[in-house]
């Protein structure tokens, strides 16, 4: 076969679609699924291709915080709940045919507004100038088949990097010392950013940094204190457990 | 193989975004679990995350457009640790009604019901 008059195949496309359909389908098995088990496992996948996700959209930092944090932490946390409470008929409850109906019917009619709501922005769909302006701003819809080809050099005003700039750009673009220095009050990103008098450590994320972390020393204080073992009163002997 | 040559945009992410919070929504919604309640907690959660990442990326953005920039990761962070601080204080007190009541179904935990 002849792929030579094949628009060239856009990799972040082909990741995009990867990650999306697993994120996507397991995150809808982890509503299908009754087996509270299965739900966790089923969580974790779809989770897990979610940070594949971040990392495509260039969020490097939040990515690798969503493996660590998320699927290392919190869920990790929520299969030791499930291990402790999964016993007899908990671990699958099932639940009713009519509650299944109401919750589809009122679900498809929020996935009607949302998607539709994103895809009727046009610049929220990344795509060249030339190429709108040849399709009259028609508001909702993907272009048929606008065949964008980086070596024409009419076709594509806004992408017009070059691909060696474009790596470059990528090994300059990681986010973690920027955000570092943003949780710290300095936005080195913004240095030249207008207003000029909020620049240079104004405009950080001091404050929320802090309330967060003593957020975070409160809530595990709180849930150890929440969760102890105590005795019951009344209850059978003396030292049992949980 | 048109799908696989158009660029990905910000519309995209809002779109899994969106499948995903519907699913959580649904899923706090007929869950009988305390856990499964949880767990669509989690993916709402991450379905607006994967809405602040895409409009604080670069490289989804046409050109000139406004974007969130690096704030959109900020946020993005602090939804994920005060979502480990939920998932914590609400695994512990399923934890303490499972070990008073000895269930874990949302449908029994009736007692403040007047």
């Amino acid at each position: 076969m002849d792929f030579s008059h094949w628009a060239p195949i856009n990799w972040h496309t082909v990741f995009f679609l990867l990650f999306s359909i697993v994120a996507c389908v397991f995150g809808v098995a982890v509503v299908l699924s009754s087996n509270i088990v299965r739900m966790a496992l089923y969580l974790i996948v779809s989770l897990g291709a979610i940070a594949g996700l971040f990392f495509l959209a260039g969020a490097d930092f939040v990515g690798s915080m969503q493996l660590l944090i998320y699927v290392g932490g919190t869920l990790v946390l929520l299969v030791f709940g499930v291990m402790l409470t999964a016993q007899g008929p908990f671990v699958s409850m099932k639940t009713g045919g009519g509650d299944w109906i109401l919750a589809f019917l009122l679900s498809g009619c929020l996935l009607a507004i949302l998607v539709p709501a994103g895809f009727s922005v046009r610049a929220w769909q990344n795509r060249p100038a030339a190429a709108d302006a040849a399709e009259g701003h028609s508001s909702h819809g993907r272009a048929p088949a606008q065949l964008v080809s980086a070596t024409d050099p009419h076709a594509t005003k806004a992408p017009a990097k070059t691909e060696d700039a474009v790596d470059r750009e990528v090994v300059q673009r990681n986010t973690a010392a920027r955000i570092g220095m943003g949780l710290l009050g300095v936005r080195v990103d913004k240095l030249e950013s207008p207003p000029s008098k909020l620049t240079g450590g104004m405009v950080g994320y001091l404050l929320p940094f802090e309330i967060v972390s003593v957020h975070l020393l409160v809530v595990l204080i709180g849930a150890a204190y929440l969760a102890r073992t105590k005795k019951r009163a009344g209850g059978i002997g003396s030292g049992g457990v949980g | 193989m048109d799908v696989l040559s158009q660029p990905i945009g910000v519309a995209h992410y809002m779109a899994v975004g969106a499948i995903l919070f519907v699913s959580g929504a649904v899923c706090m919604a007929t869950k009988r679990n305390a856990l499964g309640v949880l767990m669509g907690i989690e993916l709402v959660l991450n379905g607006a995350n994967i809405n602040f990442v895409a409009f604080g990326s670069e490289f989804l953005q046409s050109e000139g457009s406004y974007g969130l920039g690096l704030d959109g990761h900020f946020v993005a962070l602090f939804v994920i640790v005060l979502a480990a601080a939920e998932a914590a204080v609400a695994l512990a007190i399923a934890l303490n009604f499972y070990n008073n009541h000895s269930t874990v179904d949302v449908d029994r935990a009736d007692e403040l019901k007047g």
